[in-house]
């Protein structure tokens, strides 16, 4: 639980570094329990990297991302900064889940193996228990009646509304989205983000990169836009998109919409 | 001079036969088991974070794969002995073809870990499996499927490389086959029926390896 202590996800001075190209150039962010946070941005801004970050699948070079009162990722002692033990790492990201653009299915597992294996390996679960759960949340994203189907027998909405059911069955602390809608034809799209502002609407508390314009403002409780590997406004989606400050941020908003 | 041919002497040891083909099969399917297992650890540590380990599996196949197996059973046949030691003729062999199956399914399982997508190997990470885990429980199946066609390739080529075991007497198909003609002078007869059996043992080989392909579908 968070609480007036600490916010749920606090970055602080972020930096990432692919080689000599400064990716992250000190980003902080605040979400507290609850919150639905979508990041926009140009392409190369870095939205992607951040929450790779978040999720430990990048290291980075400098800063420090706290998940509920706990630093992630890094232990830091003597002065010196040590990457955790893949066992640490592996926990910590259990903590996240993780939607990806490409949806990531295992193909060899069906829909309810997919949601199962985490329940199973990392939350320990007997079978029983864990294929319960699986059908829970394969019924809440629709899907009940394809629990025994494999990814290549579902179409690109299906298969991302498993990755949904996927990351949510391990009762994250907090959900990262990837433009979860990019890779699917367009009539697909609208029942993967009727999903998203379903769980928006239960509660979870989301980190949303898209290019949805619309979307974001309808299920954001705050908008962030990323430039250049920082964030360069923070505000309700009233403001980001009726009033925004930042001169590139009102620029990106009119090339965005025609 | 006229050859004519006459089938009744081979026949007489056509049990024979069956028995060195079974022996031939035998031998195939324990080291191809074995070479999976060295196959697998090898392949994995290919590609895996460790350097030592990477030399190490770069090491043993290019050792296998630049020695003829020939060589390879009469090393492990004549000098393990000197060296203390002592297998008989059907483990030294068995070994020696687990080896060198071993070499040629690291390179399959190699090029089947490369072509596990790397999105999906994430996803894995991201619902907080460990390395192991992954590997364990989505990169090995993936792996292993893709790698199925080619799994059963190796395992056709290994049964008929049993016939190199005739180099030490183990008494497989081509061996016996060669004392039968020895026996009865009956070359042609001889070797007509030993080929039979090698192609017919192998088409059926194949063909159960395709029904095993149609129960796990590709991706
Ligand atoms: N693995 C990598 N190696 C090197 N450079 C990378 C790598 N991943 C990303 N980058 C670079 O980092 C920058 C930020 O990339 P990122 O994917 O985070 O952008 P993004 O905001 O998600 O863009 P998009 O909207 O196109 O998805 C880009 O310039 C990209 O080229
Ligand atoms: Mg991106």
């Amino acid at each position: 639980m968070s609480d007036k202590q600490h916010p749920l996800l606090a970055i602080r001075g972020l930096k990432k570094q692919f080689g000599a190209t400064e990716v992250l150039k000190g980003v902080d962010l605040d979400l507290n329990k609850g919150d639905v946070v979508s990041i926009i941005g140009s392409s190369g801004s870095g939205k992607t990297t951040l929450l790779r970050c978040v999720n430990l699948l990048e290291e980075y070079q400098g800063g420090e991302i706290a998940l509920d009162g706990e630093t992630i990722g890094y232990r830091s002692g003597d002065g010196r900064r040590r990457r955790l033990s893949d066992r640490e790492l592996s926990r910590q990201r259990a903590m996240t889940g993780m939607v990806f653009q490409s949806f990531n299915l295992f193909p060899h597992l069906t829909a309810a193996g997919n949601v199962m294996l985490g329940l199973r390996k990392v939350l320990k679960l007997p079978k029983a228990e864990a294929r319960a759960i699986a059908e829970n949340w394969l019924a809440r994203v629709g899907l009940a009646a394809r629990a025994d189907h494999y990814p290549s027998q579902l179409s690109g909405g299906q298969q991302q509304r498993v990755a949904i059911a996927r990351a949510l069955a391990m009762n994250p602390k907090l959900v990262l989205l990837d433009e979860v809608t990019s890779a699917l034809d367009p009539e697909l799209v609208q029942e993967v983000l009727n999903t998203v502002k379903g769980i928006a609407d239960d509660g979870a508390t989301l980190l949303i990169v898209t290019h949805e314009m619309r979307f974001a403002r309808d299920v954001s409780s705050r908008v962030v836009f990323m430039e250049q590997g920082r964030i360069a406004e923070d505000g309700p989606p009233a403001q980001i998109f009726g009033a925004p400050k930042n001169a590139r941020l009102a620029e990106f908003l009119r090339t965005t919409r025609h | 001079m006229e050859y004519s041919l006459h089938f009744g002497a081979v026949w007489a040891s056509f049990d024979k036969l069956l028995s060195g083909l079974a022996i031939g099969l035998g031998l195939a399917v324990v080291a191809v088991a074995i070479g999976t297992v060295l196959g697998l650890l090898a392949a994995f540590a290919s590609v895996g974070p460790y350097r030592l380990l990477r030399w190490a599996a770069a090491f043993y196949v290019s050792l296998i794969r630049n020695l003829p197996l020939l060589v390879l059973v009469l090393l492990a046949y004549f000098a393990l002995p000197q060296a203390g030691i002592t297998l008989d003729k059907y483990q030294s062999f068995a070994g020696a073809l687990a080896l060198y199956s071993g070499a040629y399914l690291t390179e399959v399982f190699r090029a089947g870990l490369i072509s596990v997508p790397k999105g999906v190997i994430e996803a894995a990470r991201a619902i907080g499996l460990t390395r192991l885990q992954t590997n364990v429980s989505v990169v090995a199946p993936i792996m292993l499927r893709n790698a199925l066609p080619s799994l059963g390739n190796t395992f056709i080529g290994m049964f008929k490389d049993s016939s190199i075991a005739a180099a030490i007497a183990v008494p497989e198909l081509t061996f016996e086959a060669r004392k039968i003609n020895v026996d009865t002078f009956r070359v042609i007869e001889t070797w007509t029926v030993a080929s039979g059996l090698y192609i017919a043992a192998c088409v059926v080989i194949a063909a159960l390896l395709r029904g095993l392909e149609r129960r796990f579908p590709k991706f």
